[in-house]
């Protein structure tokens, strides 16, 4: 398209304003500027915001003054800050790589010629709908010290003894709190998979098939490549939302058993507001900031990757 | 902020008798409380915590009817779950807008005394007129010689247990020492039951059940100068302690928050724990537990060789600055301090809220019950958190960062040796008392 605002007898008549109407880059300006505003006022500030309180002594009630590094060097030295770091990296990458194995294989199922199709894919989207809360608060029942239906059955049958110490020992609350992100998180990779592998042309498949590769060769060489974009894409969104969470572990154990379960959001939470020290609280929350930078470049990576698969140069 | 609180031990002592106190004629306490006019068209909004005992609520809005059908001034009441009411009443001191009366928990009003009206003439008036307030209570409501808030209640915290269990263990009553407890605790684990006490992130039981740990045996957080003390031979003793009960314990207490020992103890799976009388009306409200609440019966605490001690749950009122109607909200105040109206209050919450002053101690609810009993001396018990520090931001920083709790479930788990967890503790402790 020519660019009609460019300098001319016939835009120079023409009244300023309609100048701006027909002008492509000030129209364009124009219809960002919400979104933009939009931006500003709730992402840019509030991260801005978050980022200089983390350098300031501010406290519930009290404007604080900008003391540099300070709250980063204490944390530095602070072992519970450590063991949340330690705790947000093992929770992000166990429960992301179940959600990622048992996700896949649920959508290569789906994906399948089965009875009642479109009811089972309803029904794996089910966790997925259930708010946070309250299937935490379910969880929080199911891993209960006196009446998990889980020990309760394992009883019956015979196999334990006595009630499993769920959220008691540190290294079962960590399993716990992984098995219900992971049970709560499996639908958002299963069904946006499910949707990679349906666009998919089956002529491929077929032209395989015909050419006597077996099913392993056929997801190895035909499905996997072609969902890898996906597969990049769906996996950033599940790791930044699994590194940022924060109600299952708030429901199911407010960082305990001593802190085995305590994750950088509810650390900086714990310490912002019921602690008071929103200083200490941002910084915690700015320590973030990195590794879901990371994650995000990660994915661009991998997006990049795409191009190199359909022929493109890097 | 330097709040002294060697006034807190030494009134202690002088407490048992505050149920003798002059009552509500006054007597020689008597005092004029000053009368305030709420201003013209003057509407309150006040923020309480959800009440755990119905009748509490209502009691407290059938006195707000009548106080606005005294003065004209409508009060709206607002309620948030007791845990978000810190993080409303934070974010309305710093922004200076919400509501104008605000029930906060333990050491909130010390975070943010310069946004709180100075209500020191009405409280102190109330305490001339009704016997003097408790101690702990005071000290949690005042910052620099000034009420900032006014004591409202004390959230008490009891043993509950089953009678009959502990006298099939042998024990005719319940034991009133530590060393008591832990030798019923045996004989109880021997029968099949066990008690259970909260050691995970319970706001309320697991500080409550930990804070006694520390304190029964003397161990505290810091000294009167806020020097860190906690790595203590009395610290260890009390560690020690807590591992040799936890062995008497149903497993998982960890992982208990602060709803896990009400739903073992009314399905029968513990004998002994600590609560609110809100377990026994559980209990009593239940048709089908019928059996079980004749045979609940409450006790305080058993005391150790640091003398009776208890953090409890406290609420206070304060008046945010921002207030556009001071005067009808000290109104509020006095006419809900007032007896008829505090008596009616207390009555209904059975037991839940404990009187902040003295001459509410004769209120019949204390007698109606047996089980009511022990709550009563909530108040009296009462040592304020971060003892014998001053109150302020590092007290709450250092209750929200589990330190206590952390360190008695570190050790009673074993986990840590006693030695080590203490030294855990004081050094989590000197990162936030430092300088």
């Amino acid at each position: 398209m020519a660019d009609i605002a460019a300098p001319g007898a016939r835009a120079r008549s023409r009244s300023w304003w309609s100048g701006i109407g027909q002008g492509r880059h000030v129209l364009g300006l124009l219809f960002l500027l919400p979104a933009a505003v939009f931006l500003l006022l709730f992402l840019t500030y509030p991260l801005g915001l978050g980022v200089w309180l983390g350098f300031t002594d501010t406290r519930i009630g009290r404007d604080g003054v900008f003391v540099g590094l300070e709250n980063y060097e204490l944390l530095w030295i602070d072992s519970v800050f450590w063991l949340a770091v330690f705790n947000t990296l093992l929770y992000t990458t166990g429960a992301s790589i179940l959600k990622f194995g048992l996700g896949l294989w649920l959508a290569l199922l789906l994906n399948q010629h089965l009875p009642f199709k479109a009811f089972f894919r309803a029904v794996v989207l089910l966790p997925w709908v259930v708010p946070t809360v309250l299937s935490a608060i379910a969880f929080w029942w199911i891993f209960d010290a006196q009446f998990s239906i889980l020990s309760w059955a394992l009883i019956k049958l015979g196999l334990i003894d006595q009630n499993i110490n769920f959220l008691g020992d540190s290294t079962n609350a960590r399993a716990s709190v992984i098995a219900a992100n992971v049970w709560r998180g499996i639908p958002f990779v299963a069904i946006s998979l499910l949707a990679g592998l349906q666009t998919i042309p089956p002529s491929l498949h077929e032209a395989a098939t015909l050419d006597g590769a077996s099913g392993w060769q056929r997801f190895r060489y035909i499905t996997l490549p072609m969902l890898s974009p996906i597969i990049a894409v769906v996996m950033t969104f599940s790791v930044l939302f699994t590194f940022t969470d924060f109600q299952l572990i708030y429901v199911l154990t407010r960082g305990g058993p001593l802190n085995a379960t305590h994750l950088m959001a509810t650390l900086s939470f714990q310490r912002a507001i019921p602690g008071g020290q929103l200083g200490e609280g941002a910084a915690i929350a700015v320590a973030m900031i990195p590794f879901l930078l990371a994650a995000i470049l990660f994915s661009y990576f991998g997006l990049q990757r795409r191009k190199w698969q359909q022929g493109g140069g890097d | 902020m330097t709040i002294s609180r060697r006034n807190v031990l030494l009134g202690g002592a002088g407490l048992a008798g505050a149920s003798a106190l002059p009552g509500f004629t006054g007597g020689a306490f008597a005092q004029s409380v000053p009368q305030y006019k709420p201003e013209p068209g003057a509407s309150l909004r006040m923020l309480r915590w959800s009440p755990f005992i119905k009748a509490e609520e209502e009691a407290w809005l059938a006195n707000t009817k009548k106080f606005t059908e005294a003065t004209g001034v409508e009060v709206r009441i607002d309620k948030e779950s007791w845990e978000d009411i810190r993080p409303k009443a934070a974010v309305a001191a710093n922004v200076g807008s919400g509501p104008d009366i605000v029930w906060v928990w333990f050491d909130d009003a010390q975070q943010y005394p310069d946004k709180l009206m100075d209500v020191t003439d009405l409280a102190t008036a109330l305490g001339g007129k009704y016997g003097g307030w408790y101690p702990g209570n005071e000290a949690y409501a005042k910052a620099n010689g000034r009420f900032i808030a006014f004591p409202l209640a004390t959230i008490g915290n009891a043993i509950c247990y089953r009678d009959s269990w502990v006298k099939d263990a042998g024990f005719s009553q319940f034991p009133n020492d530590t060393k008591g407890l832990l030798e019923l605790g045996k004989a109880l684990k021997a029968k099949n039951h066990p008690m259970g006490f909260t050691l995970g992130h319970g706001v309320g039981d697991g500080n409550n059940f930990c804070h006694w740990v520390l304190w029964s045996h003397g161990g505290k957080m810091v000294d009167d100068k806020s020097k860190v003390v906690i790595n203590s031979p009395e610290t260890v003793a009390a560690l020690r302690y807590a591992r040799e009960l936890y062995q008497t314990f149903i497993p998982g207490t960890e992982s208990w928050l602060d709803v896990n020992n009400n739903r073992a103890f009314l399905a029968g799976e513990i004998s002994v724990t600590a609560n609110g009388v809100s377990l026994y009306y559980a209990a009593k409200n239940d048709p089908k537990l019928a059996d079980m609440a004749k045979d609940i019966k409450t006790t305080n605490m058993p005391v150790g060789p640091g003398g009776p001690a208890e953090l409890t749950q406290t609420t206070s009122a304060c008046i945010f600055k921002y207030t556009k109607y001071p005067q009808a909200a000290l109104a509020y105040m006095s006419f809900m301090f007032d007896a008829p109206q505090m008596n009616a209050w207390i009555q209904g919450s059975s037991g839940y809220c404990c009187q902040t002053l003295k001459a509410f101690a004769s209120n019949p609810i204390w007698t109606s019950d047996p089980n009511h009993a022990p709550y009563a001396k909530a108040s009296e018990l009462l040592r304020p958190n971060g003892y014998s520090g001053p109150l302020g931001p590092q007290s709450a920083a250092a209750m929200a960062d589990w330190i206590v709790v952390d360190m008695v479930a570190e050790a009673a788990t074993g986990q840590r040796t006693p030695e080590e967890a203490a030294k855990r503790a004081e050094m989590r402790a000197s990162r936030i008392y430092r300088g």
